[in-house]
């Protein structure tokens, strides 16, 4: 037997039946779009994330309070608040005796609070920042002339820099600076207004307002530690020294000296960018395994319907029996038959899983987020091959059925 | 030698715990070129025997030899191997695929033959059982587009299309009229002249006139086994019966 004479009679038969295969590459179709739509997904919003992460800086080296593993996240992740992390580490780490290679240098401190002009009132968060803070992060004003002095980081001072979404939220139709707000009922001065970036994962720069480091420290939140610092090395190739340096400056500055008992977590883009890319992946393959179970279901329809089609053709199959056929000619046929109505159904499913990807991101992209349309050949080939081993699996007990149908009684059969 | 050898030959269905024996204790030899036509009422045995006899089925006791060798030790591919290139099937029914074409159907044996031959091969091979049916005219018609008699020609041309030596023909006059049935007759008379040995199961006497032999059976064994004294050969315009 030719290979082509099984794949020319299956094509035949789904043909004959084209509702009844319509129904049964339904399921497939279903679940081969879901699993391209939540992968191209994920991978675009991996993208948005990472894309966020690297247009910070790659020369940048964060460090965290509380020890962590190499590759797992940083205590304060997790929602444990430590409080190790001092004002002086940052004098410490900007000193070029320390550690040669840090051109600029911010601590943050983060809190949340209502915000109030004449007119407004908003709920928002606030960040405590360094006057190094445009060096550190590229942020540039689009409103204002400065950004905080080095005084005022330290000398409380109520001067504010206004996210680009908070500055049109509280000012709609007049230039902010110069105006007074009330964060926490405390009157700041508006100085600068921020260009716009665009929402990064769940956090939103362009909602936040900046304030000095001590007054977001000491006035409006009452600690007398830092949430983070964020350092900028002069060169790429230099960031595994200062990660070094920084080590060494901290465990100087907290009197450690076994690093197992590090109270602090240094972390350069590169490491941030990897654990990101880890947890998206996770996430990713985690939500379109469960697409896939849809899938499954659909492989349940065909198996179902190649049964019913192995009871409605068993004259044919003892025909063909009859005439010569062997059991590995049924069972070929069979399978190839339900191997084509699933791999139809896994193109289709791809081209509307694209379809629908493609829709989605133009949908998200008016809302206003920078969302790429990503489709990976991995999600394709995933695709495809899981829709033959689907087939194959869910075709194979039908086939077998069919090919131990004795020819004389299928001849009989009424 | 002869093509078909039978001893004692036994088939005894099993269903939910009942036996019932359907053929038992059948001796007898179908020589090469013979015409015969096995004839009993309904319930007899006689359509049983042909699947036997045709490889659809085995036997639960006894022996069958075929060409001489002794078809016990033959497994299920190499029974399919021989329905494929040694017998024929012409069935009551026609057994056609729907939505077929005539070609396709013809064709349907050569699928299934190990040695792979060339397209053009094959179309020559169809196209040769067709016209020894006279319907080659119908070549790319589907089968659901012919008639009862049509039908049966082309079941003819199926069974024919490997020249295979037997070829088994199960009530085929059954399903037809008197017209469409002589034109059958007539066809299968002329593949025994051709050398085919031919084995037609009927319950009609008329019908088995047509062969060289009859062997009577009733409950599953033979009664008689005796020659056709007056032979009765179908003729163009003859009605059967």
């Amino acid at each position: 037997m030719r290979l082509t004479d099984p794949i020319k009679i299956s094509y035949k038969n789904i043909l004959a039946a084209k509702f009844r295969s319509f129904l049964t590459v339904l399921g497939i179709i279903i679940g081969v779009a879901s699993v391209i739509i939540v992968m191209a997904i994920g991978a675009s919003a991996q993208a948005l994330i990472l894309d966020q992460v690297k247009g910070i800086g790659s020369n940048l080296v964060g460090i965290l309070p509380g020890a962590s593993d190499e590759k797992g996240p940083p205590a304060q992740i997790l929602g444990v608040v430590v409080t190790t992390l001092k004002y002086g580490d940052l004098q410490a780490l900007l000193q070029k005796k320390n550690v040669p290679n840090v051109t600029a240098g911010s601590g943050y401190v983060t809190g949340s609070a209502t915000v109030k002009n004449a007119d407004n009132n908003f709920s928002t968060s606030f960040q405590g920042v360094s006057s190094d803070f445009p060096n550190v992060e590229k942020t540039t004003l689009t409103e204002g002339s400065r950004f905080f002095t080095k005084e005022e980081e330290t000398n409380l001072a109520r001067v504010a820099v206004l996210g680009a979404n908070r500055a049109a939220d509280l000012f709609p139709n007049e230039n902010p600076i110069g105006k007074s707000i009330s964060l926490k009922g405390q009157n700041f001065i508006v100085i600068g207004v921020m260009e716009k970036k665009g929402a990064s994962g769940f956090s939103n720069p362009d909602d936040l307002i900046l304030v000095p480091l001590f007054t977001g420290q000491k006035l409006l939140i009452g600690i007398n530690y830092l949430n983070f610092i964020r350092v900028k090395v002069d060169d790429e190739n230099n960031i595994d020294r200062a990660v070094a340096d920084i080590k060494a400056t901290l465990r100087e500055q907290h009197h450690i000296t076994d690093p197992a008992n590090d109270d602090f977590s240094v972390r350069s883009t590169e490491q941030a960018l990897s654990l990101l890319t880890n947890i998206t992946d996770v996430l990713k393959y985690f939500l379109a395994s469960i697409a896939a179970i849809s899938l499954v279901v659909g492989g349940v329809g065909i198996m179902n319907i190649m049964l019913i089609a192995v009871n409605q053709r068993i004259r044919e199959i003892g025909l063909r029996k009859a005439v010569g056929a062997r059991n590995i000619h049924v069972v070929t046929q069979f399978l190839m038959e339900s191997v084509a109505i699933t791999l139809l159904g896994g193109i289709v499913g791809i081209i509307f899983g694209i379809l629908i990807a493609f829709l989605a991101s133009l949908i998200i992209n008016r809302l206003g987020t920078a969302w790429q349309f990503i489709i990976t050949w991995q999600s394709i080939v995933l695709a495809t091959s899981v829709t033959i081993a689907i087939g194959l699996v869910f075709g194979m007990y039908p086939a077998r059925k069919a090919s131990k149908v004795s020819p004389m009684e299928a001849l009989r059969y009424e | 030698m002869p093509i078909i050898r039978v001893e004692n030959l036994c088939k005894t269905y099993e269903n939910e715990g009942v036996a019932t024996q359907a053929v038992c204790s059948v001796s007898f030899a179908v020589e090469k070129g013979e015409f015969l036509a096995i004839m009993g009422p309904s319930g007899s045995g006689k359509s049983t025997l042909m699947q036997m006899l045709g490889f659809l089925d085995r036997p639960t006791e006894g022996e069958y030899f075929f060409n001489g060798k002794d078809t016990k030790v033959f497994s299920d591919d190499e029974l399919a191997q021989i329905r494929n290139k040694e017998v024929g099937f012409v069935f009551q029914s026609f057994n056609l695929l729907p939505r077929t074409s005539v070609f396709e159907n013809v064709e349907l044996p050569l699928l299934y033959d190990d040695k792979m031959e060339k397209r053009k091969e094959n179309e020559k091979k169809v196209l040769t059982a067709l016209g020894s049916v006279m319907m080659e005219h119908r070549v790319s018609y589907l089968s659901n587009q012919l008639s009862g008699g049509e039908k049966q020609r082309v079941a003819i041309a199926r069974a024919l299309v490997n020249n295979p030596e037997v070829i088994f023909a199960d009530e085929p006059t059954g399903n037809l009229d008197s017209k469409s049935g002589t034109q059958v007759m007539k066809i299968l008379q002329q593949l025994n002249d051709k050398g085919h040995t031919i084995i037609l199961v009927t319950h009609e006497t008329f019908t088995a006139e047509h062969a060289k032999r009859i062997l009577h059976m009733k409950d599953g064994n033979i009664v008689s086994d005796e020659p056709v004294a007056n032979r009765r050969f179908a003729a163009d315009g003859e009605l059967l019966k």
